[in-house]
């Protein structure tokens, strides 16, 4: 009986097959970084950022497409220089913050434009275009896991060393400045370690799977925990369990769809959103309106003890 | 350059040009480009779907666009608008996947759906893109004061009684809309571009509202048409053009907002000039 409901579960091949066990490892390291991340990324409200900079790494990876390097260090270098003209702009204020995002944006989709028409007609094939915008967990390259190990734990890295001073900042701009925080440093550093974290995951899950972890996990942990620290856990974990159910609803679904199964993106996504869902109601239905609807009095209630 | 085939080409522009430059003052205004960024992104979704069960293209487009605009509202209710807008466009783009994955033939459609074809214009497709805009910028006309004073000062809004969350929905239908009207003939990264770089850099140089609406809208002429001639002649990519131009548009409507404050004659910062924009608003409302 258990023999039957555990072969019903995990379709023939799941854990033997080799693509899906680097899936697996690739997605979980992807989902822990971009869960830590993007727990600041939402109480900073930067999600068009961290957005952003999945597409905005297309341009740099169809130039190093087009000139024969390796897509993630042409992600890496073009992110990291958008992160910093954001920067430069002014991402401070949110209205600053979201025009100096979408003209970022708009120059990067141009380039973009540009270097996928030049990788067409020198390769004549739209599959570079489909490629660097999708990406696709089951056909990564096999050296990709030590690389995307060593830009993720950079990243994590970054946000560990300034986390006191962006949590400060990130609830309270003017308190950390009366505080001489360093604020546009330690904003900086956020950025960077946000720009790394993206283009790491963007290379290798696509677009769409980069955002979905950054963003959805994060939210989820912040309408559940109580505490920014419990919160980035919760994150973490929320976004592996989505990574690897998704693979396996999208393994299981060849079978179910015969043979055309569901794309993991779109998977993980919906297991995002139930989990997104549920959140809200186990939150409602703590009583605590205050953490369903926002989690900004919340973060106030923190900074007292934080400052 | 302007041979008949190319006639389609420069009305399309045109129109889209008009429209972009008129809604995405408003866009500027309300720090709504994340939106403006994921429904015409998110949309081809629709086009997707509706390839599947044989519908028009644009139906697909108008009816994702609509559902995405919302999503973004009703999600916005319970969680901050940014974080609203990327669970919308994360599963627009995941159900776009999904429907890419159940067919092998419309992938290569995915290309003009982002990069545009305004190039290969047919009539056919002119015809809705212009009843489209027509009913965008009356939209934007009858909503003119609700939508300026609850974008400029959505507090005062409230004490007049605009509903601020009603304004919310029309501006993302409004938004969806221009995307139903421009990702068929543009695609979804020229447009996104028109509404942010030209009114973007209209608003660095007058803070009055009337006079910026036009302006964006004279930029965004000159940005398309220029794109559309350079690309003509070098065979490049007219998104790389408008791209590039937007860019180039606010840089020099930046520098130009500095040198003034530099010279001392407006001596109001950014933030000063949307107060000065809400005083404007706030009076004009009240002399009615």
């Amino acid at each position: 009986m258990l023999a039957l409901s555990w072969s019903s579960l995990f379709e023939p091949g799941f854990f033997s097959s080799e693509p899906v066990q680097v899936a697996l490892v690739v997605g979980a390291i992807t989902a822990v970084v971009s869960g830590i991340v993007g727990v600041f990324t939402v109480i900073r409200g930067q999600s068009f950022a961290g957005h952003a900079l999945s597409d905005i790494g297309t341009a740099g990876g169809s130039a190093a497409f087009l000139v024969g390097a390796s897509t993630i260090y042409g992600f890496v270098a073009f992110n990291v220089v958008a992160a910093g003209v954001m920067e430069l702009i002014g991402i401070r204020k949110p209205r600053g913050r979201d025009l100096a995002t979408g003209i970022v944006l708009g120059a990067s989709l141009g380039l973009a434009a540009l270097f996928l028409y030049e990788d067409t007609i020198s390769s004549s094939t739209t599959g570079a275009t489909v490629n660097v915008l999708f990406g696709s967990i089951f056909t990564l390259p096999p050296g990709i896991t030590t690389v995307m190990a060593v830009l993720g734990a950079t990243s994590v890295a970054l946000i560990a060393l300034v986390y006191r001073p962006l949590l400060l900042s990130s609830v309270s701009y003017e308190l950390a400045a009366a505080r001489r925080v360093p604020v546009r440093l330690v904003g900086g550093s956020y950025l960077l370690a946000l720009a790394l974290a993206v283009s790491m995951s963007a290379v290798t899950i696509g677009a769409i799977l980069s955002t979905a972890l950054l963003i959805g996990p994060a939210a989820i942990a912040l309408r559940l925990a109580t505490r920014t620290g419990v919160a980035i856990a919760v994150a973490a974990a929320v976004a592996v369990f989505a990574c690897w159910v998704g693979t396996l609803i999208a393994y299981d679904s060849t079978v179910w769809a015969g043979g055309n199964g569901w794309p993991v993106s779109f998977c993980i996504v919906a297991v995002i959103f139930v989990l997104y869902f549920a959140s809200g109601v186990v939150a409602r239905f703590r009583g605590d309106r205050r953490q369903a609807t926002t989690s900004d009095q919340r973060l106030a209630a923190e900074l007292v003890e934080v400052a | 350059m302007f041979a008949s085939f190319m006639v389609n080409a420069w009305e399309a522009a045109t129109i889209v040009a008009v429209v972009a430059g008129v809604v995405g003052f408003f866009t500027v205004l309300r720090g709504a480009a994340f939106a403006a960024h994921s429904l015409p992104n998110g949309a081809f979704a629709g086009a997707a779907g509706a390839f599947l069960i044989g519908v028009n293209t644009i139906v697909g487009l108008g009816v994702f666009s609509l559902a995405g605009a919302g999503m973004i509202a009703g999600l916005g209710r319970r969680a901050r608008s940014d974080v609203a807008t990327a669970l919308t466009i994360v599963l627009m783009l995941a159900l776009g996947d999904l429907f890419l994955s159940r067919t092998s033939e419309y992938a290569p459609e995915i290309f003009s759906l982002l990069f545009g074809e305004v190039l290969g214009v047919s009539a056919s497709k002119l015809a809705p893109t212009a009843v489209l805009a027509v009913v965008c910028i009356v939209a934007v006309i009858v909503l003119y004061r609700p939508l300026m004073l609850s974008s400029v000062a959505p507090d005062v809004a409230d004490a007049r009684g605009i509903n601020t969350r009603a304004m919310d929905l029309a501006f993302l239908v409004v938004l969806a809309l221009v995307t139903t009207m421009a990702v068929p003939v543009v695609g979804s990264l020229l447009i996104f571009s028109l509404l942010i770089g030209p009114p973007a850099a209209a608003r660095s140089f007058t803070n009055r509202p009337p006079v910026a609406m036009g302006l964006s809208v004279v930029f965004a002429l000159v940005t398309v048409w220029v794109a559309i001639a350079v690309s003509y002649e070098t065979n490049l990519p007219i998104g790389f053009f408008v791209g590039a131009l937007s860019a180039f548009a606010y840089t020099v409507g930046r520098a130009w907002a500095a040198w003034q404050q530099r010279r001392g004659r407006r001596h109001h910062s950014r933030d000063e000039s949307v107060a000065d924009l809400t005083e404007r608003t706030t009076a004009n409302a009240g002399a009615r």
